[in-house]
């Protein structure tokens, strides 16, 4: 139901808490890295808040929410920021994703 | 080409990963050194300046005094920044149990324990803990007594926490040094409790 | 800024509202009451920080503290068991 947002969980009915972490991946560390320069948080400027990050984690569909891995959320929230502040475009992103996927088939 | 030891294409998300952060740099928003720098920098915090803070509490009562009033600023002092957020130390007591969550997403004092654990911000911890600590606090292996209250603080707007665990008995004369060394992660998140002087 | 209307001590009621939008006011502490355990000073809005506009006037925050038993009609813990919230002021009433 749209009304309880699906990342507003707290009560719901869950399971156990598995308490098997993972080391971090460098990719994962370096979106964490990107996201915190981008909100402004190092004494860099501010391009995003971290409330449209959250925003846009929120606005993610439920089941990409559950299946999605936490830094895939980063990523698809902050690309979604800067596309909405203008600072990157749809096309500029299909263009160097292209280029960057022949470049790792190459 | 992926990080680990044998090439692994690039999934999606590792591709846009990518594909931002080289737009960004053509563009000047960021430099490749500025990412480097921040992800050293995370790499770098960990749990220990947490455990820093809390054994100066145990040897100096009038720090803890004034990390109880303001959590910031009282850091500052040992020259940890907590930026922008405000900082609420939450003390345990004979009578009192803090336990930290963020129901809503993973909001977590990562200035002073590094970044989150996988398990804070799974949907079973996030879901349940405030509805019933004591039964995911036992999963954890934490048994609260009837008699002790439990205080869930979950973080929804700009405090983040830190729970100020109670000095284990037998650890009189010990150094700050040797204190520190009692005081992992999870029981400054509220789910364990320190060390005893025998572990 | 805002001044902030309510004080330490004083019971309050969570608006029992279910808007869309970015809301950090969680789901679960609608409608229930409690008493404020601290104010927290002044914070832009994020509900509207989230929409790309800037939050002004700052408005107070409080930490309002819930007996578990006034939360799950159905808690089964400590009678003294509390769980603590920070919440806008716009969302929450006089109790």
């Amino acid at each position: 139901m749209i009304e309880r947002g699906h990342h507003d969980m707290g009560g719901l009915p869950a399971g156990k808490v598995d308490r098997a972490g993972h080391d971090y991946e460098q990719w994962e560390r370096r979106i964490d890295a990107l996201a915190v320069l981008l909100w402004g948080l190092k004494g860099t400027r501010q391009i995003i808040t971290v409330d449209e990050h959250r925003k846009n984690v929120e606005a993610l569909p439920p089941g990409a929410y559950d299946s999605m891995s936490y830094y895939e959320r980063w990523v698809a929230s902050t690309v979604q920021c800067l596309i909405q502040r203008g600072v990157i475009t749809t096309e500029e992103l299909a263009r160097k994703m292209i280029e960057v996927g022949s470049r790792e088939q190459g | 080409m992926s990080d680990q030891g044998e090439y692994r294409p690039l999934t999606y998300f590792q591709l846009m990963e990518v594909s931002l952060r080289e737009l960004l740099v053509e563009k000047g928003i960021v430099t490749d050194a500025q990412v480097d720098a921040e992800v050293e920098d995370m790499r770098r915090r960990g749990p220990e300046r947490g455990a820093k803070v809390v054994a100066r509490a145990w040897t100096d009562g009038a720090f803890k005094k004034r990390l109880l009033e303001n959590g910031t600023r009282a850091c500052e002092e040992l020259g940890l920044e907590v930026p922008a957020l405000k900082l609420v130390v939450v003390e345990n007591t004979p009578g009192v149990h803090n336990v930290i969550v963020c129901t809503l997403c993973s909001c977590y004092p990562r200035m002073l324990l590094g970044l989150p654990p996988d398990w804070y911000k799974s949907r079973n911890y996030r879901s349940r803990m405030v509805r019933e600590p004591r039964a995911v606090l036992a999963e954890f292996g934490l048994r609260i007594p009837d008699g002790v209250k439990i205080r869930v603080h979950d973080s929804t707007a700009d405090m983040r926490y830190f729970v100020l665990p109670m000095r284990p008995a037998g650890t009189e004369g010990w150094s700050e040094e040797r204190l520190a060394t009692l005081v992992g992660r999870d029981s400054m998140i509220g789910v364990a409790v320190p060390k005893g002087p025998s572990d | 800024m805002s001044k902030a209307k309510y004080k330490v001590g004083e019971r309050v009621r969570v608006m029992k509202a279910y808007p869309l939008g970015h809301v950090r006011t969680p789901y679960y502490i609608r409608g229930c009451v409690g008493e404020v355990e601290r104010v927290c000073g002044a914070f832009p809005n994020p509900e509207e920080l989230a929409q790309m506009r800037d939050g002004l006037p700052a408005r107070p925050l409080y930490r309002v503290r819930f007996l578990q038993k006034d939360v799950w009609p159905d808690y089964r813990g400590s009678p003294g068991d509390v769980v603590e919230v920070e919440i806008f002021q716009h969302w929450l009433d006089p109790a």
